[in-house]
């Protein structure tokens, strides 16, 4: 489904990315594993479109990606979350729902100031389609109040429901457990399953290792820049290249 | 004929490049466009006046005494104004925005206390002699200038790269969160380089007022969009870029007046920035301009 | 009764016209601040929109809807002109080059003949009815109101709250941050060809930095977190002048300190439906 290729990211000298190249099938859960400053979220970055890679081309079911603005990569179908939470706290829930909703609202400006049936009908899906991804986070009850009031994991939640709403064929989601206590992790593990199930393919940037090999088909390792590892997490967790990475040349 | 003009675009280049200098420092390190730069200069002008004609200072005495109080402007507009939205990490225009009512504060100010009239140093202040290499004439006043500006812009530069105030300007400048976490007084670097910036805005303000023998309130305005021109011309946040981008204005506009039209002087600068912004945004000398996600 | 109200028409018509198109003004830099933009331009847009709706009147001899279009139209192409290299920079660029454009506008309408040169236009027959000015801030509070619930709305506010998520998000953001600036850009030019028609001239001084200015703080001062602010901003900041005389040349040093005062202390302006609630909570107890 997606198909990465010889990707590279140079930074003034130093290589972030060196030609990693990986399939993500369809309807996997795809983790994406390595110490701090191995890559990750660079990787998502190029996939997004936010950087600019140096070398390497990303095809999403045949469809290249690379060189694409990002709101041209996320209307082909890839939606993502951050790792740094970067939510719309002004507006309320819903709202920010709707703005990952943006492409597929089908109205336009004439629309809205015309006060064309287009517009309310459309408006009334969204809010209704919002709602339903709100309460597959468990957050429909919060519906109406503002995001930056929200606890730090329910952010996150929001972040999931709001790339959720952009009708992605692969999620990319940044670091979800992060600042997460063991309950919280529980239900992201649940609800990150119960989204896989309803057919997405995810790619998954994570660093508790309870999650990623309870959840995870597929893993991949970075270190470095590099991918030193590939295949499922049984055959990851015995790996020497990726225990020495983590731990440390020492053990 | 066109050497002459080169003469008088040196000149007028040297302190573009100056003002350009300092307004580039602020925005490189402390990431605000200081659109109360201009209004400095300005004020740096009024000083270096008012110390000759109310002190009886020489004009070479009043100079630098004129950059210390203009220094001390900044740095009182620095934690007056900017301080308190940096530590409300408030959205990146309203600094900006801010430094726009300081200007005007500043601007309107000077007319209640000076008047809206151009004043001009009394007679004797400015040298007077000048000399011939050729054909063309010279006065000291230009060599003064030129040496001068040049003299600051290079003992900035050297400080800022020799120095270990400067490494930690430059650190700060490429990522304050970094720097802070480093052991790097950030803060007391924002304060120097607000007192350094204003201190060069307000020397370029005196070399314009004696230059053209005009100080007034408005002095400073048409230099902002020149300022910011400069600083596109250049690459934003490159010293260097500012310094070949003032020269470059300074060359433009002396020739486009001798060639073409008095009249639309001011406009050349915008002529400039636009072309610059079609062609190569990043500027001569900037960097690349990824920015964090 | 009749009488009075022809008296108060005498004495203030020429303040409430002004605050009319000064609240145009005031909506037309909220259109893009609203995005996350500043654009120090919109005076110049003014300029170019009094200019071109006074010749079209007086030298094309136009009707005066056809000349208020045309007004607002020729900005709205400047705009675009302007618009289309520096939105795909950051915003900053954007501030700059349209503090260069104001400079640009000023410096050609002082020198251009048709412009009239320093003397400006005058003569310009009184056209502008309160009729007009109303209708054209009904339809644009209807406007913002409409945009507030809609898309293009949530876009505006998720661009200028977040560019990088909004681009994930799928708002093409240079797109609509060039709405913003057009729209903004025409509906200065529209106000300045009002105006233009019931001051009776037109002069290059109106049209430079320092209107921009007030035109900003005018919006910052009422609020940007909605529609309202800026025309309450606008509003007290046009009669505040006349109360103000007595500080002559100083008065206008004012205006900056305002400025200043406001972006520290009252970031969202007077208009703060948060300040509001926080007083009405107070007020209860």
């Amino acid at each position: 489904m997606l198909r990465i290729n010889g990707l590279t990211k140079e930074f003034g000298g130093l290589l972030g990315l060196d030609h990693v190249s990986f399939p993500v099938p369809e309807g996997v859960i795809y983790g994406l594993i390595g110490p701090n400053g191995a890559g990750k979220t660079t990787l998502f970055n190029l996939i997004t479109g936010t950087f600019k890679s140096t070398a390497g081309t990303v095809h999403l079911n045949n469809k290249l990606l690379t060189g694409l603005p990002p709101h041209r990569i996320t209307q082909a179908g890839i939606g993502r979350t951050f790792q740094n939470i970067r939510i719309f706290r002004e507006m309320n829930l819903l709202e920010n729902v709707m703005v990952g909703m943006h492409t597929h609202l089908r109205y336009g400006l004439a629309g809205t100031l015309l006060a064309l049936p287009s517009h309310s009908r459309e408006e009334k899906r969204g809010r209704e389609r919002a709602r339903e991804l709100l309460s597959w986070v468990s957050l429909d009850n919060k519906a109406t109040i503002e995001a930056g009031s929200l606890s730090y994991g329910e952010q996150r939640k929001l972040e999931l429901a709001r790339a959720l709403a952009t009708e992605p064929k692969v999620l990319l989601i940044d670091e979800p457990a992060a600042g997460m206590n063991p309950a919280e992790t529980e239900e992201l593990m649940a609800q990150i399953i119960g989204i896989s199930r309803r057919g997405y393919t995810i790619l998954l940037i994570e660093h508790d290792m309870r999650l990623v090999m309870g959840v995870c088909q597929r893993i991949a390792v970075l270190n470095f820049g590099k991918l030193i590892a590939e295949g499922p997490p049984g055959e990851i967790r015995c790996n020497p290249e990726v225990i020495e990475a983590y731990l440390g040349k020492d053990v | 004929m066109i050497a002459q003009q080169l003469v008088n675009a040196l000149t007028l280049g040297s302190v573009y490049a100056l003002f350009a200098l300092g307004f580039t420092l602020v925005f490189g390190v402390l990431e605000v466009m200081n659109l109360a730069h201009g209004a400095v200069f300005m004020a740096g002008a009024y000083a270096a006046l008012v110390l000759v004609t109310k002190a009886n200072l020489g004009i070479w005495v009043a100079l630098p005494l004129a950059m210390l109080v203009s220094g001390a402007l900044g740095l009182l507009i620095d934690q007056v104004v900017l301080k308190p939205l940096r530590a409300r990490r408030a959205h990146h225009l309203m600094p900006m925005i801010a430094t726009i009512g300081v200007g005007i504060l500043m601007t309107n100010a000077a007319q209640g206390i000076f008047g809206t009239d151009t004043s001009r140093f009394p007679f004797g202040t400015i040298p007077e002699e000048s000399f011939q290499v050729g054909t063309i004439r010279i006065t000291d006043l230009q060599v003064a200038i030129v040496i001068i500006s040049f003299v600051l812009m290079v003992l900035l530069l050297v400080i800022l790269k020799r120095t270990r105030l400067g490494k930690a300007a430059r650190a700060v400048a490429e990522n304050p969160q970094t720097s802070y976490l480093l052991g790097i007084n950030v803060e007391g670097v924002f304060r120097l380089i607000s007192f350094t910036a204003a201190a060069l805005g307000g020397g370029a303000g005196v070399l314009i007022g004696l230059s053209f023998n005009a100080v007034s309130p408005f002095m400073g305005q048409p230099l902002m969009p020149k300022g910011i021109a400069v600083i596109i011309l250049g690459g934003m946040g490159d010293m260097r870029g500012a310094m070949v981008g003032g020269l470059f204005l300074g060359v433009a506009e002396v020739m486009g007046v001798a060639y073409f039209s008095s009249d639309y002087r001011d406009a050349v600068a915008f002529g400039l920035l636009f072309l610059i912004l079609l062609v190569r945004p990043s500027g001569l000398f900037g960097r690349a301009m990824e920015r964090k996600a | 009764m009749t009488e009075y109200l022809q008296l108060f028409w005498a004495t203030y018509s020429t303040v409430i016209y002004t605050v009319g198109v000064h609240s145009m003004l005031a909506l037309s830099i909220y259109l893009t601040l609203s995005c996350g933009l500043l654009s120090l331009g919109n005076a110049a847009f003014m300029g170019i929109g009094a200019y071109t709706a006074a010749l079209a009147t007086l030298r094309l001899g136009l009707p005066f809807g056809e000349a208020l279009a045309l007004g607002g139209l020729l900005p709205g192409l400047a705009a675009l002109v302007i618009g289309i290299p520096t939105l795909r920079l950051s915003g900053v660029y954007l501030a700059m080059a349209t503090l260069g454009f104001g400079e640009v506008v000023r410096v050609v309408f002082l020198n251009l003949e048709i412009t009239g040169g320093s003397m400006g236009l005058s003569g310009i027959p009184m056209k502008t009815q309160l009729w007009h000015i109303v209708a054209i801030l009904a339809v644009l509070v209807y406007g913002f109101v409409r945009l507030r619930h809609s898309k293009i709305g949530r876009a505006f506010e998720a661009i200028k709250e977040d560019e990088t998520a909004a681009k994930v998000m799928g708002i093409n953001i240079t797109s609509y941050k060039l709405l913003a600036f057009v729209l903004g850009a025409i509906l200065a030019g529209v106000a300045g060809g009002l105006n233009a028609h019931f001051t009776f001239f037109v002069s290059p001084r109106e049209y430079g930095f320092d209107p921009a200015v007030d035109i900003l703080t005018a919006a910052i001062f009422g609020g940007t977190g909605s529609f309202v602010g800026p025309m309450v901003g606008s509003a007290i900041l046009a009669i505040l002048p006349e109360l103000l005389r007595f500080l002559k040349a100083f008065r206008l040093a004012v205006n900056g300190l305002i400025l200043i005062l406001v972006v520290i202390y009252l970031p969202n302006g007077i208009w703060d439906r948060k300040l509001f609630a926080r007083f009405r909570r107070k007020g209860s107890v």
